[in-house]
């Protein structure tokens, strides 16, 4: 019988001190529901990337996360200041970061091409002084 | 090796996770750079790095290291402690910095856990 789960983690901005939090929680609990091995892995370093870009660029977002038999999807959501232009930012090495991002061990532009990388289909949409949606889908 | 017999090479003190030093480690990743250790650090492997905050060890739980060294004599604060006691991953510090500690592990056959990056996303594995 097919089963489907989904959950969500709120993540505020600007939280520094509790980067890598709710990705923890998250893979704890598709550890949970069976998810194991490079599958786990990928899921787990794309939220990573997706909750330090949260924290370092949007006022808020969210991480919804649905399971079922065939794949993981995961909708990331912020109302942050947008991706004017999502073909730059996704290059190696472009970045805005600053000074207390770069302090944390992240900033290098590597990020967004790191979810990329991990993802079976990714895609950004974003508006400018709306926010921006990553989708995430791994296939288990 | 052991993380018992890197902590006797590299005259480290142990930080965290005491009574989980039996483990054998055969890869290491040197990073200061988080973005690179979720990207290439293979389950098992060691993170050494001179960053201390408590993200390095919420990567390393992510990326499933074995262990965290910590170069150049630097002790991490409480919280970074406290949170490797809470998800069981040793943290150990010694006062080589990251060369030296690299090229004395390198030397007792621990690998990196790739070899090189050819070109945009193109890994060369070990
Ligand atoms: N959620 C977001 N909201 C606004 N801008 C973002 C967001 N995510 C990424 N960016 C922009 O894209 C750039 C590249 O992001 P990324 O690849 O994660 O690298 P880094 O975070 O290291 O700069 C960032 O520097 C930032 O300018
Ligand atoms: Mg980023």
């Amino acid at each position: 019988m097919s089963q489907k789960y989904e959950f969500s983690f709120p993540v505020k901005g600007d939280n520094f001190d509790d980067a890598g939090k709710a990705s923890i929680q998250i893979k704890k609990r598709l550890k949970g529901l069976g998810i194991t091995g490079d599958v786990l892995r990928r899921t787990a370093i794309a939220i990573y990337e997706s909750e330090v870009n949260i924290i370092s660029y949007a006022r808020q977002g969210n991480i919804n996360i649905r399971v079922t038999d065939d794949n993981i999807s995961i909708n990331i959501r912020d109302s942050g200041p947008g991706i004017a232009d999502i073909k730059q930012a996704m290059q190696q090495g472009y970045s805005t970061a600053n000074d207390r991002i770069r302090k944390m061990g992240f900033g290098a532009g590597m990020g967004l091409f790191n979810i990329k990388n991990c993802s079976d289909d990714f895609e950004i949409l974003s508006k400018a002084n709306k926010g921006t949606l990553l989708k995430i889908l791994i296939n288990r | 090796m052991t993380l018992h017999e890197i902590r006797e090479l590299l005259d480290a003190r142990v930080l965290a996770g005491k009574n989980h030093l039996d483990v054998e480690v055969k890869t290491a990743f040197s990073a200061d750079l988080m973005s690179d250790v979720l990207a290439f650090a293979k389950p098992g492997s060691i993170m050494i790095t001179g960053l201390t905050n408590p993200q390095v060890v919420r990567i390393a739980s992510i990326v499933d290291n074995s262990a965290i060294l910590i170069v150049r004599g630097k002790i991490p604060p409480d919280e970074t402690i406290a949170l490797a006691e809470k998800l069981e991953i040793p943290v150990l510090s010694t006062k080589y910095i990251l060369f030296e500690t690299s090229g004395r592990l390198y030397a007792n056959g621990i690998v990196g856990c790739i070899r090189k990056i050819e070109g945009p996303g193109s890994v060369v594995p070990l």
